[in-house]
């Protein structure tokens, strides 16, 4: 870092760096934004293929054939179900024990804080139910997961039967090395997420359930199944966990090998596979898919009951049965000779899935996106800010060396907008801040709304309400020129932009709260004639009222509490800028000051008073010197 | 003639260890013993034990002939004055849940403890090369035991045979988690047999079925016994037990009938020659109460009823005469629940030293009846050092499994019976009374997943790690931190420097 060293070439590349600071910004979210969009297209997206040896080399022959089995199951699970208006866990226990597992169940209950949308009501119970199939002459520390979530409006009968019966097939083989857990979870997520908190023995969002009897070690891998009809012409698979978690990516094209195999539709986000890739076609499909991966990796929520799985470093999957219109449909046991092939690879696993990628993105089932393609997208919208901060932080040196080296150019860094332009630049801002605005207003509520009931977790109401306040949000990040000239305020921007060193606001300020709030008394002891400082000039800092010049460093310059009266507390309305030192932490300190003594100025209370420095007044203001030290510190 | 030349044969082969017997007074014996527990789950259980008891100071006398006892082991009690050894190794886990409480139960892997004689002055060392031996003779993982895997418990593993002192010091105890049990393992267990697996009981043992089962568990116990009753000297006594759990799900079709060959493929035709005793015993208790439920075939000759693990069994001897073929399973069920925390006891711990020794805690618990106890340690997970992560790091770390000694009080008052004469499943572990019994229980090894680098490109990523940090943080560290002053050349000479000082005494700028 020779170059920035050496003050001369410094300076030079400071210049370059100020003059194309802008250019270079919009330049950087550019080249984002479109590496981002080139990211479907196949020099960037790489074929799928599984990394984990004990995957890939052995090749099995599924043997399930209980079809019947498994629809004679899921009629009777139904019957029962719609008898007993709830899980029927008894029936539940005496089948799985009738098929040969270990069967244990489990009662949960979670007050929640909104009531349910279905049945109003607060208090949730239900209760999980799971048998075990043991491995033999294992020491059940490993397990496989295959769990079913039982919902109130998906009824899931069709997998509860698949999963009866794949668990008599799997009970009369001997091949296991790994014990399988086959889990019926009531109330989808919730159960899940009880379930897996008792056995790992943790309660992280304080739900009540009976402690677990049985378990099977360290779970391997979990693959949930949603199914709710007895044929399916697609098999649609989602990956997105909690907080956008993914699983190994190994899992996933384990599943995807057994679509192959078994010839089975396979689709990721609910859309079929791009098959051409030569031609625009192909990518354009794989970015609409990658796109939507996105936004639902955004929206935080777990599609599916696998996500819960995640958290534990478990690696899971969902695979939802589709029913459409096709022609071609598969039955149960197209999918069970897949889950039987998933299964029989995962219990050749050594160790934990790890050989492949846990952050990725899909443009398609068979390709991928890997993580070091796909940051530097990211990188460019966040160099931006780099290059924004540079900016600031080289205004404020070339400023300092500025006066350093005076040159008879008084503040070039800060040059007069010419006279005449005033008028119509500063119409061209609001105008086009306003007819924006007015743009956005008619257009993203119905956009917005429509975006986040597909995607988020909420009600169409709901979505109206909330996509109003992520427009008020926005509306907050826009410039507050006309919020703070109003409030009376310094304007943080301009403490920023081209400021010298060695001179501060004070003064300037000062007459502006003097010609806003006309009481000499507010005005600094050293600065008794509001209209005798120019803004411009350097002025003294009158630290106390003894008039003690202090002429110290960044937040030095603040009168301690001793500073009596209105002085001290106008004067910490308008901080003291880093004279000597330039650097970034005092720049910070007054940043958050700024912010600070802004809501604090807001407060009506304060606006309205007659400024007589007593009682909470004098409190507050001690309080923000506190916060600012510490923030110095 | 033809026939008559096997005959003679056969008469010959078997005056000869009479003959010996006749010539030598009878100093060991062999009893053999097969056990067939139908379990409540409908699994059946089978454990075999073979019984060498040797009237002999092996450490005393300059033994160098023997008969039954097998020569690797006995020389190793000489060599390494060993007084009791106890090895298991076993590959499955006993689910006491579903099957009941074990006769002898193991932790999965492999076990090894051992109480040396207080005249061995340096433990350590004596246990270092005598489980390197043992690993030698079992064809099994021992010499991976070390410092960091050994532990001296203080509470639990008392000597089970005869002892005068009982001075931790002179315990060692060991447990190797993954330790795969296989054929290898069973082949020279069998050879410690006197009868091989030639005849008698051991005939069964076949390794494509005994591997073929739920649960497999093979252990060497060596331990002196009192010789007679007033326990003038002492015997040398080993057993050698193995127990398996066949599963009936997969083996019987659902069905819980079974029969010796369908179990091991095999069916008994002879005793071991050598043998004093040769027994298989099938629980069939309520037998007698209830003949509908299950029938035993042929039937019994004799039954033997004694109080088992705290309930009234019955069981159903065949001298070794004939095969037993069919039995209906029945249930035992003892089920404890705890749900009070314990109020006292002992509790020794001993923390770990980091590669030195692991951790032991130990707790000697009173527990109320009806309740649950929890015993739950908290640990931090580490990074190890790099070379120290096996070849497959992210499978996860093992922690043995936990044990637990208790003194159950029995359900069914037992009758005093001769220790000598009682079946060999019955008397390994000494009880004091009849009202208690003795069990030791090993819960399941825990697999943990310790933090983990990422191993596929390791001088990448230590590359990329240290140019991060030093040229990019360190230099970026360094322009932010410090301000730079142009200065300027020195023209001035020695006026202009004191000029300079004069004026920095002053507290002036410098010219």
């Amino acid at each position: 870092m020779g170059l920035l060293s050496d003050p001369v070439r410094r300076r030079a590349l400071a210049r370059l760096v100020l003059r194309l600071n802008a250019p270079l910004c919009v330049l950087s979210y550019l080249a984002g934004l479109a590496w981002f969009l080139a990211l479907a297209f196949p020099p960037l997206t790489q074929r799928t293929y599984m990394s984990e040896n004990a995957m890939g080399s052995t090749m099995v022959e599924e043997q399930f054939a209980g079809g019947d089995r498994a629809r004679a199951f899921a009629r009777d699970f139904a019957a029962q179900r719609r008898k007993s208006g709830a899980l029927p866990v008894a029936w539940l226990e005496r089948t799985m024990r009738s098929v040969g597992l270990e069967v244990y169940a489990q009662r949960f209950s979670r007050r929640l804080p909104f009531p349910d949308e279905t049945h109003e009501r607060y208090m949730v119970s239900g209760t999980n139910v799971y048998g075990i199939l043991r491995a033999p002459r294992a020491a059940s520390t490993e397990s496989l997961v295959l769990t079913v979530p039982c919902g109130s409006d998906s009824t899931n009968s069709q997998a509860v039967g698949l999963l009866l019966a794949l668990a008599a097939h799997f009970r009369g083989q001997i091949y296991w090395a790994k014990d399988i857990i086959f889990l019926v979870t009531e109330h989808d997520l919730l159960g899940t997420e009880a379930w897996l908190e008792a056995y790992h023995d943790v309660n992280v969002t304080g739900m009540q359930s009976s402690p677990l009897q049985g378990r099977a070690g360290a779970i391997q891998a979990a693959v949930a199944l949603e199914l709710s009809s007895d044929m399916v012409t697609s098999l649609d698979v989602a990956v997105e966990g909690l907080n956008g978690q993914l699983p190994n990516l190994d899992l996933l094209n384990l599943f995807q090998t057994f679509c192959q195999k078994g010839g089975l539709l396979c689709t990721l986000q609910g859309k079929l596979q791009p098959q051409d890739w030569t031609s625009l076609d192909g990518p354009l499909q794989g970015l609409q898919m990658l796109l939507l991966m996105v936004l639902r990796q955004a929206s935080g929520r777990p599609h599916g009951s696998h996500g819960l799985f995640l958290r534990y470093r478990v690696e899971a999957l969902t695979l939802r049965g589709i029913n459409s219109f096709r022609q071609y449909k598969y039955d149960l046991v197209a999918v069970g000779k897949a889950l039987e092939g998933m299964f029989r690879k995962l219990n050749h696993l050594l160790e934990r899935l790890h050989q492949s990628f846990f952050f990725y993105l899909l443009p398609a089932l068979s390709r991928f996106v890997s993580i070091g393609l796909y940051m530097p997208a990211a990188g460019f919208l966040l160099l931006v800010l780099g290059l924004k901060a540079l900016e600031l932080w080289m205004q404020l040196h070339e400023a300092g060396v500025g006066l350093e080296e005076p040159r008879g150019s008084p503040g070039p860094s800060v040059p007069l907008p010419p006279a005449q332009g005033v008028g119509l630049a500063s119409l061209v801002a609001p105008l086009l801040i306003s007819q924006a605005m007015g743009l956005a207003l008619y257009v993203l509520p119905v956009l917005g709304q429509h975006v986040a009931a597909q995607h988020f977790p909420v009600a169409e109401a709901e979505a109206v309400v909330l996509t109003l306040l992520a427009i008020y949000a926005a509306g907050l990040a826009l410039p507050h020129n006309t919020h703070r000239t109003a409030a009376g305020l310094h304007r943080p921007h301009q403490l920023l932009t081209g400021l010298p060193a060695g001179r501060h606001y004070g003064a300037r300020c000062c007459a502006r709260q003097a010609s806003w709030v006309p009481d000499p008394l507010c005005c600094l002891a050293g600065a008794d004639k509001p209209g005798s400082h120019t803004p411009w000039q350097p002025v003294p800092v009158a630290g106390t009222a003894g008039g003690a010049t202090v002429t110290g460093r960044g937040l030095a310059a603040f009168p301690g509490s001793a500073g009596p009266g209105c002085a001290g507390a106008s004067h910490l309305r308008c901080p003291a800028l880093p004279t000597a030192v330039p650097g970034p932490l005092p720049l910070l300190a007054a940043f958050l000051e700024c912010a600070l003594l802004e809501v604090r100025s807001a407060c009506p209370g304060h606006q309205a008073g007659t400024e007589t420095c007593q009682g909470p007044h004098f409190d507050s203001f001690q309080g923000n010197k506190q916060v600012s030290v510490s923030a110095a510190i | 003639m033809a026939a008559a030349m096997p005959l003679a044969l056969f008469v010959l082969l078997l005056l000869g260890p009479s003959g010996w017997c006749l010539a030598d007074p009878q100093r060991d014996s062999l009893r053999e013993e097969l056990v067939i527990t139908p379990l409540p789950s409908g699994d059946v259980a089978a454990t075999f034990q073979f019984r060498t008891r040797w009237d002999s100071e092996l450490q005393r006398e300059g033994v160098s002939h023997y008969r039954l006892f097998p020569k690797a082991l006995g020389q190793l009690i000489s060599k390494y004055s060993l007084r009791e050894l106890h090895l298991s190794f076993t590959q499955g886990f006993w689910r006491t849940r579903y099957w009941g409480p074990p006769f002898l139960q193991a932790p999965s892997g492999a076990e090894l403890w051992v109480w040396f004689q207080d005249t061995v002055t340096d433990v350590d060392k004596s246990w270092k090369e005598l489980s390197n031996v043992l690993s030698g003779i079992f064809c099994a993982s021992l010499n991976f035991i070390d410092s960091t895997n050994t532990v001296t418990p203080t509470a639990s593993f008392k000597p089970l045979g005869l002892a005068n002192d009982t001075d931790h010091y002179f315990l060692r105890y060991a447990v190797l988690p993954r330790e795969v049990v296989c054929t290898e393992n069973l082949t020279p267990w069998k050879k410690l047999l006197p009868c091989s697996s030639k005849a008698g009981l051991s005939v069964l043992l076949k390794a494509d079925r005994l591997f073929h089962t739920s649960y497999h568990s093979q252990a060497v116990h060596i331990r002196p016994v009192c010789r007679n009753a007033r326990c003038t000297s002492i015997s040398w006594e080993l057993r050698q037990t193995l127990s398996v759990v066949f599963d009936a799900f997969i083996t019987g079709q659902g069905k819980k009938d079974w029969s010796l060959f369908r179990m091991f493929s095999r069916t008994l035709t002879e005793p071991c020659p050598l043998a004093s005793e040769s027994r298989v015993y099938v629980d069939i208790t309520n037998y007698n109460q209830d003949n509908e439920t299950l029938e035993v075939n042929p039937p019994p000759t004799t039954t033997y009823q004694d109080v088992i693990l705290g309930t009234r069994k019955t069981y159903a001897i065949y001298d070794l005469l004939d095969t037993a073929m069919i039995n209906n399973s029945r249930n035992l069920n003892i089920q404890l629940k705890w749900k009070r925390p314990p109020e006292n006891g002992y509790i020794h711990y001993q923390p770990a030293q980091d590669r030195l020794q692991p951790h032991l805690l130990e707790m000697l618990i009173q527990l109320p009846a009806n309740s649950v106890t929890k015993v739950s340690i908290q640990f931090e997970r580490a990074l190890l050092k790099w070379t120290e992560y096996t070849p497959d790091p992210n499978h996860g770390f093992y922690v043995s499994p936990s044990v637990l000694s208790a003194l159950v009080p029995s359900m069914v008052a037992a009758n005093p019976v001769d220790w000598e004469e009682s079946p060999l499943f019955n008397s390994l572990f000494p009880v004091s009374d009849g009202s208690n019994y003795f069990v030791r229980l090993y819960t399941e090894p825990l697999l943990v997943n310790l933090p983990t680098p990422d191993f596929s490109m390791p001088y990448n990523v230590i590359c990329l790690t240290c140019t991060v940090v030093a040229v990019c943080y360190g230099s970026f560290y360094n322009l932010l931190t410090r301000t730079f002053h142009i200065e300027e050349p020195r023209t001035g000479g020695l006026a202009k420097r004191l000029a300079n000082l004069i004026r920095r005494i002053r507290g002036v700028p410098p010219l």
